[in-house]
């Protein structure tokens, strides 16, 4: 039997039961997504960390037209998401080391820089105020821009991109739209580069420019596509899971207490959100078999899809027992948030670092705040892939 | 002696899974950890590219006649 997915329309944070059945069931379940052929799901632990690391599961065989997925716009084939070894390999090696935990962590004293600024103005403005414009959307876009070498200036010009490129088939957004956005972004992206050729600056952009000059190293389209993947995951994704973090915490009395009475305990109850909060809205990214597999008591033939869950993977009871509670004394490490294998989030410490340091400095600087509104009054993001509060009224 | 030596520091190592999806002959799991295969390992530039790639940087290739590291980079 092949079931539908998204299991249903996500509410809020919560996780559909379908994602406990189907990893408490036999083998690998069935499901049609919106767009593309029939797949697997894999939801277990065990099964989702095997699939992402087996090379016999091809994340390039899987992209094309008949790729399983919520969103409309097929992606290109030349994007770090979407490329195996040895091509993955050769692009990675351009960027990973600008990610490297030694070079974000020479980048926490800016972004502590660029947060407390932002304190400071909230501060003066005083509340009730919009946390998701003053602070959760704001902190990722300076420090994505500063890190790129992308002009702040442009910052709406990104945010209404960005918010059409993250968009699902029950967003209403055509694909006519998806990909006038795209190509705008792309040209967009592209002239900045080539300015970087002429004056060369000490940023990401500049990099890619010189990998693609003097080594060639890259094409045109990669720098493009790279210059693309980052802005995109280093700002929404970073931005939304800032206001799933706040709202938690604002709506969790006993997580906040935990945090404000002990703020040493930031770094492992990040962590422990980025394993619990549940992002995006669907799975995407699916895997396809160049030989049969034997996956999760399945026999995945040759050709067919799977697609990974880490949101169930990292709710897995026989790994993280209690696994829909929080608990900031649980050891988290281990969880899928960021993937796993060789597509594992290239900006992972870069959005550790940043998580850490906005909510650590928030609560220090606000330990008094709350919720402005009702709870059932705050309003969430629709037909997207990412979830979060669209805006969080708080005061303090 | 020609060859290099492989090591991972299991107090570096944060578990992304990266050398082993990249490089499954000289990179395994270990619960939430990664390990070599093998400690000693004839040269091979696919094993540089998985050691490159580990955000911790908590790889380290070593070329064992000259003593050289040659992961991770300076």
């Amino acid at each position: 039997m092949t079931e539908r997915y998204p299991f249903s329309e996500p509410e809020r944070l919560e996780v559909d039961p379908g994602y406990a059945r189907t990893r408490e069931g036999e083998g690998l379940t069935r499901v049609q997504l919106p767009y593309g052929t029939p797949t697997y799901i894999a939801t277990r632990y065990e099964d989702v960390k095997s699939l992402l690391s087996d090379p016999r599961f091809s994340r390039e065989l899987a992209v094309g037209e008949d790729e399983p997925r919520v969103m409309p716009y097929v992606h290109r084939p030349d994007a770090l998401t979407t490329m195996d070894p040895p091509r993955h390999s050769r692009l990675r090696r351009v960027v990973s080391k600008a990610f490297s935990a030694r070079r974000i962590e020479a980048l926490r004293p800016s972004t502590q820089q660029i947060v407390d600024a932002l304190l400071d103005r909230m501060e003066n403005e005083g509340g009730p105020l919009d946390l998701m414009r003053s602070y959760a959307l704001e902190v990722p876009m300076l420090v994505v821009c500063e890190l790129l070498g992308v002009p702040y200036e442009d910052r709406d010009r990104f945010h209404d991109w960005s918010s059409v490129l993250a968009s699902t088939a029950s967003s209403g957004v055509g694909v006519d739209e998806l990909m006038r956005a795209n190509e705008d972004l792309r040209a967009y992206l592209g002239k900045l580069i080539a300015l970087r050729r002429t004056e060369p600056a000490e940023d990401l952009l500049s990099v890619l420019a010189e990998a693609h000059d003097t080594d060639d190293r890259l094409t045109e389209d990669e720098m493009v596509s790279l210059a693309w993947s980052v802005l995109l995951a280093g700002y929404e994704i970073t931005a939304y899971e800032i206001g799933n973090f706040a709202y938690t915490l604002l709506t969790g009395p006993e997580h906040l207490k935990a945090l404000l009475d002990d703020p040493g305990l930031v770094e492992r109850a990040v962590e422990e959100l980025l394993r619990q909060v549940p992002l995006t809205s669907a799975s995407f990214y699916p895997r396809r078999a160049a030989e049969d597999v034997e996956l999760g008591g399945t026999l995945v033939r040759k050709g067919e899809a799977v697609l990974p869950s880490m949101m169930a993977a990292n709710r897995d009871e026989t790994v993280y027992p209690n696994a829909e509670k929080i608990d900031f004394s649980r050891d988290a490490t281990g969880h899928l948030a960021f993937s796993y294998g060789i597509h594992h989030c290239l900006g992972a410490q870069l959005a550790r670092m940043e998580l850490q340091v906005v909510i650590a400095s928030l609560l220090r600087r606000f330990p008094g705040l709350r919720l402005a509104v009702d709870v059932d009054d705050i309003p969430w993001r629709k037909g997207s892939i990412l979830r979060g509060p669209l805006e969080l009224m708080v005061t303090w | 002696m020609s060859g290099w030596s492989v090591e991972i520091d299991a107090r570096t190592c944060i578990g992304t899974g990266m050398c082993v999806g990249a490089a499954p002959k000289y990179f395994q799991r270990k619960s939430s950890k990664s390990v070599p295969v093998h400690d000693h390992v004839e040269p091979d530039e696919d094993l540089l590219d998985a050691a490159f790639a580990c955000p911790a940087e908590a790889i380290r290739v070593r070329d064992e006649a000259t003593g050289d590291v040659l992961v991770p980079e300076a």
